[in-house]
């Protein structure tokens, strides 16, 4: 019982990261129908950032804040630099697009930064708390729910009681009818993919501690296990990308607890393949067909 | 161009690729009059609207709105300076709410105050929208969906309007509102309208002006009543 209440804690606290990530993805693919398979590479950069200025400075709160507004730059880059002269015709155009900066970047750090691990600090204690007798949560726990708790609701407020979030949801279902109404477009966008980012490169940053550390790949499986979490929630759902996030972190969990760890890249894959193949849409699939 | 033509375009050459749709076209639409663009399927109806947006950048020509050349203005500045383009299909958002749709509409302006009243106004033209204001853009029906765009447009208080096919797959009682509505409108706040439609009869009745088009030009532009009243005119040109 004790491992079942471990595990399932766990498994919330790094479904949170999941789903910060997979609500990142799901960002990007409703503004701009491209899944952005540089998002861990692009996480990973800001990261680094992060790393670089809390050595030179000590504090690990600079970085914290750095890394979030590094990520916010980049993906605000990342669209008018290359995204935005894609073709996108082809669907397939983005996403090979994507995996080519998933490459420059790796590249680019690999070269500025090596690829050893790093470390990469926490700011409280990973030490589980004992309530009764049973450990619980750990302060960074706590301290992760809390984080991924105010940005998911900050967003989810933002795109649906304030004007620029309802620019941003316009934007997204019909370009071109709210250009005709004075909507920015691709301003939006641009916004869409810089908050995205933003929300990545957080999600790094919470991550990274329970992990080895600072790698260029650092974030690749947790790109597949929040690919996988979007997926589960229907690619065009934040509230799904919350719940699948969730799901998937519990899962991972119980899967590396009850049957090994070295099985939960293979649960993730099965998992994929389960929703794909069942429920292409995913769990949180709009009911109406859109008409315009 | 007089003082009081809203609307001058002279020599409006644009399509899609290489060959053009509207050749030449020669247009003037005075403030506070309504004029109907008709034509058969292909004229360039559409297209003339989408160019006059900035929707398609035009290939040659001029447009002028209020005396200002609309050259280079990018589609999303058009709003702010008065022309409001309701597309064919009318544009509703479908996964907006009917209130989300209307305040979209004046989310540009600067006067807070006036767009909050202008939203008041439209609710206050519109009846059954104000019952429906937390309802999705599709779980309207055709008329609502009608009167959403129209209301949305007019929250931005526009100077021009373009409206594109007003009348498509609505019931005949449905129509003669809308048409009745813009009359109403240009009487009341000196609205200027600039209507594509494929329905003759109803655009001519309330129009002041009507423009026929034919593969790309623009045949006749006279008052509509000379139009309605000028049987081989009809005959020749509407098919009517």
């Amino acid at each position: 019982m004790d491992r079942f209440v471990f595990l399932t804690v766990d498994g919330l606290s790094r479904g949170a990261v999941y789903a910060a990530f997979a609500l990142a993805l799901v960002l990007i693919w409703r503004a701009a129908r491209v899944v952005n398979f540089a998002q861990g590479a692009m996480a990973v950069a800001a990261a680094y950032v992060a790393y670089t200025v809390s050595t030179a400075t000590g504090s690990y709160w600079l970085g914290f804040v750095v890394a979030i507004v590094a990520g916010l730059l980049l993906g605000a880059l990342v669209d008018r630099a290359v995204m935005r002269h894609v073709d996108h015709a082809s669907p397939l155009n983005p996403v090979i697009v994507a995996l080519g900066l998933v490459l420059l970047i790796q590249a680019v750090l690999g070269m500025v930064y090596g690829s050893e691990f790093r470390p990469a600090e926490a700011p409280f204690s990973r030490s589980a708390l004992t309530v009764g007798g049973v450990a619980v949560l750990s302060p960074y726990d706590l301290f992760v729910f809390a984080t991924i708790g105010v940005v998911v609701s900050g967003l989810a407020w933002m795109f649906a009681r304030t004007p620029v979030g309802l620019r941003m949801r316009a934007a997204a279902f019909a370009p071109e009818v709210s250009r005709l109404l004075g909507v920015n477009v691709g301003g939006m966008l641009t916004l869409g993919w810089a908050l995205a980012s933003g929300v990545g490169a957080l999600a790094a940053m919470l991550v990274l501690p329970t992990e080895l550390g600072l790698h260029p790949h650092a974030m690749d499986l947790v790109f597949v296990s929040a690919f996988t979490a979007a997926v589960v929630g229907g690619l065009d759902s934040p509230p799904g990308a919350v719940v699948g996030g969730l799901v998937v972190g519990l899962l991972l969990s119980y899967v590396s607890g009850y049957a090994g760890s070295d099985l939960t890249p293979l649960a993730v894959l099965v998992l994929l393949l389960a929703v794909l193949l069942v429920r292409p849409g995913g769990l949180f699939a709009p009911v109406a067909a859109r008409r315009v | 161009m007089t003082a009081t033509d809203l609307l001058v375009v002279r020599g409006l050459v644009a399509g899609y690729g290489a060959a053009p749709v509207l050749r030449a076209i020669d247009l003037t639409v005075p403030a506070g009059t309504i004029a109907a663009v008709v034509g058969a399927n292909g004229a360039g109806k559409t297209t003339l609207l989408r160019a006059l947006s900035g929707m398609i950048r035009p290939a040659a020509g001029q447009v002028l709105l209020a005396g200002e050349d609309l050259r280079g203005t990018p589609v999303e500045q058009l709003v702010r300076r008065g022309m409001a383009h309701v597309p064919e299909g009318r544009g509703v958002i479908s996964e907006l709410t009917v209130d989300e749709n209307l305040r979209l509409g004046g989310l540009w302006r600067r006067d807070r105050a006036d767009a909050g009243r202008a939203l008041d106004e439209v609710y206050q033209l519109f009846e059954p929208l104000a019952r429906r204001r937390r309802h999705l853009g599709h779980q309207l029906s055709g008329g609502e969906r009608q009167m959403l765009a129209l209301g949305r447009a007019l929250v931005g208080r526009p100077r021009l309007l373009l409206l594109d096919e007003p009348s498509l797959g609505l019931a005949p009682r449905v129509v003669a509102r809308t048409m009745a509505l813009l009359r109403q409108l240009r009487d009341r706040t000196g609205l200027t309208v600039l209507l594509v439609e494929q329905n003759v009869r109803s655009a001519l009745a309330v129009a002041d002006q009507g423009v026929v088009m034919s593969l790309g030009r623009v045949v006749i532009a006279a008052p509509a009543v000379q139009l309605r009243d000028d049987v081989d005119l009809r005959h020749a040109y509407l098919g009517f």
